[in-house]
């Protein structure tokens, strides 16, 4: 089992390498990231200017909605995936992931859903056009006939995504080395292991909804019809059961980077391990009770209202135990702001402007306000933006080094994170404004009062588009040489990652190592 | 935790990949025929799906045979075998919760219940909350008569003559005896006992057939009353809860026969080596336990 990485280019279609297949999920999810942001460039040049210019409002619908679909399931959560496929078992030692060629499976699937999903914007009638949550009924009675494929490409991918989870759990339950207890384990390979519990627990959920969904068009089912005795508000339930742990399942596993990142720029042991560890466990239980609050507006009763608003706020309770222990990590460290330093402070600050939005739209009478505004649209920007894509690329500064053996470009690596960082937010700092001022989202034109903010927010966001290019092109060229990195990369850096050579040898930890 | 030497990391395979392509036509085949098209798609893409999942299986099986699967890995197929069980609890899950928001819910609103009371005037005026559902919103409010009416044409126990002829219950009867009798399989594998492991197993799987049989005895008698998925929330529920029960309870036979066959005809499992024969009865303990679910919401409360 010593050999190296098969020849030719089936290697990448029949490996059952842990590595090679977090390779392919990392530069899977870099593509769909890039596609998701045209099509968000093409929503932010049509929002340039108030007016109908561009696009066709149908073709902005679709836009809108394949934004969002492909960002948070073709970029987001692959990436978690890679980076677990390619740490995990590291991080445990393990010799691989518990189940080898299912994880091929879980990763082969994802073209093939994509590629479906993309194609229905060449069908008749268009692609999907009813937003990323696809509310019924939209999505069912009023919608292009090519959902039947998006339905099946949302099984497909939940499909994926428990087979990946199961392989994760297995993987952390059952290989780690001897002595590496529980509590010993480092905070992405916990936040991960919560994280995959999630997925196992709401993407069935998902299916059974998008199933409704299915046999409704096709069957004659009246779930969400309510001349039969349904209700579309039932989707919104059942949706939404699924939607939030499903944000939290984008953001753990990036607490989990961040936690491993800050502790060996400030040079000092993460403060409070063991409440992260029980932060994480108490959000993903709460994530599961708190599923109505994006649906206040919907027309629930009284006692419903209060029990979601005041389940939210506890949210963030554990939040900022987190937050407060980042911070305190850094606390008269002696930092350094290599690349990843820089995108994970950053991540601390971003975030956590995030949640405080994410608390004022908790208040049940304020989201009345607040709802379906641009308002809601810069909170999970903040969210998502500087807390999954931040911790992604600083994971990716971080790691590379042990993946491909040469260290990236310093002052690129900073370059681009001034881009991202101010770019991101000259795109959603106004859209706070514009959407406390009444702005609705998902509507491609708008009053001239909201004007000049806009037009910021697209300059924002080409420009936010120009750093990832310019991360693609450093990334690139570290693969292809550069400055040799050590095989400890940083200084004194904790976990077993740092003990293998760099580049990561194809096969690590054949035989389990000792861990004290 | 890793004490015991190697685990066994597989070379390179082909059988994901073909899984994935398998996967893609049988879904792509659905939404083509679903909207219009043939079912040649659909038909190539079950026929890789059936290809590449026997010889997977094989695979496996020949490598344990072989010797390459030590206790931790076998340990990594129960952790995956368990944490599927669950995703497919949860997956009945939504459909249950379906179910309540419906009847708690959906139904006494649309009745104009609490504040709802104009929502009902205006658009479903006259319409009641009941269960079953056998005059939908939209029957109400144009005044058409329930095409499902009386006593003898739903599925609760209340319309039976006496509680022997009550389908449901004799469907509960088997698929519990079969859970028995799948364990009792389990206990004479465990005692050496090929023989009466094999006489177990084959009287589960021919109560798992009975059981579809009874069930589709009940299809077809719902649908002789007019009671069709299509006919209103009652119909839906009912039947995509069962349905996709009865699916499981399918696949679940279709395991359990499978494991026969290997132990009839290849002289396969030992008592201390029987994964498959266990992630079997799991599965079927699964579905009866389902059952159970579905028997008390969808038939005693129904
Ligand atoms: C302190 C923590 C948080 C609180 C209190 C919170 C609260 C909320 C509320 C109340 C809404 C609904 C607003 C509306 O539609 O009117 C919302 C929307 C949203 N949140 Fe959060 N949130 C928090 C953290 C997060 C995190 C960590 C993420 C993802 C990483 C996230 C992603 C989203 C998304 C994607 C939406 C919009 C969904 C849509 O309508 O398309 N939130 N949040
Ligand atoms: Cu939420």
């Amino acid at each position: 089992m010593a050999h190296g990485p098969a020849k030719g280019f089936t290697r990448w279609l029949y490996t059952t390498n842990h590595k090679d297949i977090g390779s392919m999920y990392l530069w899977f999810s870099f593509a769909m990231f890039l596609l998701g942001g045209v099509f968000a460039l093409v929503i932010r040049a049509e929002l340039f200017e108030p007016g109908l210019q561009i696009v066709e409002p149908g073709f902005f619908n679709q836009m809108t909605t394949m934004h969002g679909l492909v960002m948070v399931f073709g970029a987001v959560m692959p990436a978690f995936v890679g980076l677990a496929n390619w740490m995990i078992p590291m991080m445990v030692g393990a010799p691989d992931m518990a189940l080898p060629r299912m994880n091929n499976w879980s990763f082969w699937i994802l073209p093939f859903a994509f590629a479906m999903m993309v194609a229905t914007l060449f069908m008749e009638g268009g692609g999907p056009n009813f937003g990323w949550t696809f509310y019924a009924p939209l999505s069912t009675t009023y919608a292009p006939p090519s959902v039947t494929f998006f339905i099946f490409a949302v099984h497909i991918m939940g499909a994926s995504s428990i087979m990946g989870s199961i392989n994760i759990i297995a993987t952390i339950l059952n290989m780690r080395a001897p002595g590496m207890t529980l509590m010993k384990m480092p905070l992405f390979v916990w936040t991960w292991l919560i994280t995959a519990y999630l997925l196992i627990a709401v993407m069935p959920v998902l299916a059974g909804v998008v199933t409704m969904m299915l046999m409704d068009i096709h069957f004659g089912t009246s779930f969400f019809d309510a001349a039969g005795g349904g209700d579309p508000v039932l989707f919104q339930h059942v949706f939404w059961f699924f939607g939030h742990p499903e944000v939290y399942i984008m953001i753990l596993p990036a607490f989990g980077i961040v936690s491993a990142i800050i502790p060996t720029f400030a040079r000092k042991p993460l403060f409070g391990y063991s409440s992260m560890v029980y932060a994480t466990a108490s959000i993903a239980f709460l994530s599961f009770i708190v599923w109505a609050h994006h649906m206040f507006t919907v027309g629930m009763p009284i006692a419903g209202e209060l029990f979601f608003m005041y389940a939210t706020m506890l949210i963030a309770v554990p939040t900022g135990v987190k937050v407060f222990n980042w911070v305190t990590t850094m606390f008269r460290g002696a930092m350094t702001f290599e690349t990843p330093m820089l995108f994970s402070i950053a991540f601390v600050i971003l975030f956590t402007i995030g949640g405080f939005s994410g608390l004022m739209l908790a208040i049940a009478p304020a989201d009345f306000q607040y709802h379906d505004t641009y308002f809601v649209v810069a909170h999970f920007h903040y969210v998502l933006v500087p807390g999954a894509i931040f911790s992604i690329t600083a994971g990716v500064y971080y790691w590379l080094p042990k993946w491909c053996g040469n260290m990236y470009n310093e002052t690129m690596g900073k370059t681009q994170f001034w881009m991202a960082f101010i770019g991101l937010n000259l795109t959603f700092f106004p859209m706070h404004f514009v959407g406390l001022a009444g702005m609705q989202r998902r509507v491609p034109d708008y009053n001239q009062f909201f004007a000049d903010f806009n037009m910021i927010s697209s300059c924002g966001a080409f420009l936010f588009g120009a750093a990832q290019i310019m991360l693609l092109y450093n990334v690139i060229s570290t693969i292809r040489g550069g400055k040799k990195a050590t095989d400890e990369v940083w200084e004194n850096p904790e976990g077993l990652e740092w003990t293998v050579a760099s580049p990561a040898p194809y096969h690590t930890f054949s035989t389990p190592p000792a861990v004290k | 935790m890793s004490a015991e030497g190697n685990y066994y990391v597989p070379d390179q395979s082909r059988l994901p990949i073909f899984a994935s392509l398998g996967l893609f036509l049988t879904v792509y085949g659905a939404a083509t025929k679903l909207n219009g098209g043939g079912w040649t798609i659909f038909m190539l893409g079950a026929v890789v799906m059936a290809v590449v999942l026997w010889s997977w299986f094989s695979t496996v099986i020949s490598e344990n045979i072989a010797g390459l699967n030590s206790n931790q890995l076998k340990k990594s197929y129960v952790w995956g075998m368990g944490w599927f069980i669950f995703s497919e609890v949860m997956f009945f899950a939504a459909f249950f919760g379906a179910l309540f928001y419906i009847r708690n819910f959906a139904l006494p609103w649309l009745s104009g219940e609490g504040d709802t009371s104009t929502t009902n005037a205006i658009l479903w005026s006259g319409f009641e909350a009941q269960w079953p559902l056998m005059v939908t919103p939209d029957m109400a409010a144009n005044g058409d008569a329930a095409k499902v009416v009386g006593p003898g044409q739903n599925m609760s126990i209340t319309t039976a003559e006496s509680i022997w002829s009550w389908l449901p219950l004799w469907n509960t009867i088997v698929l519990l005896t079969s859970s028995v009798t799948v364990h009792f399989a389990h206990t004479a594998l465990k005692n050496n006992n090929k023989k009466g492991f094999n006489i177990w197993l084959g009287i589960t799987v021919a109560l798992g057939i009975l059981f579809l049989v009874l069930q589709a005895e009940e299809y077809i008698h719902a649908y002789s009353v007019d009671l069709t998925l299509d006919s209103g929330v009652y119909g839906t529920t009912f039947f995509m809860l069962t349905g996709f029960h009865g699916a499981h309870v399918t696949l679940g036979t279709f395991m359990l026969l499978v494991m026969w066959l290997r132990s009839v005809l290849k002289g396969h499992f030992k008592h201390e080596d029987c994964f498959g024969f266990e992630a079997a009865s799991w599965y079927w303990h699964f579905v009866d336990v389902v059952w159970v679910g579905l028997f008390i919401f969808v038939y005693i409360l129904g």
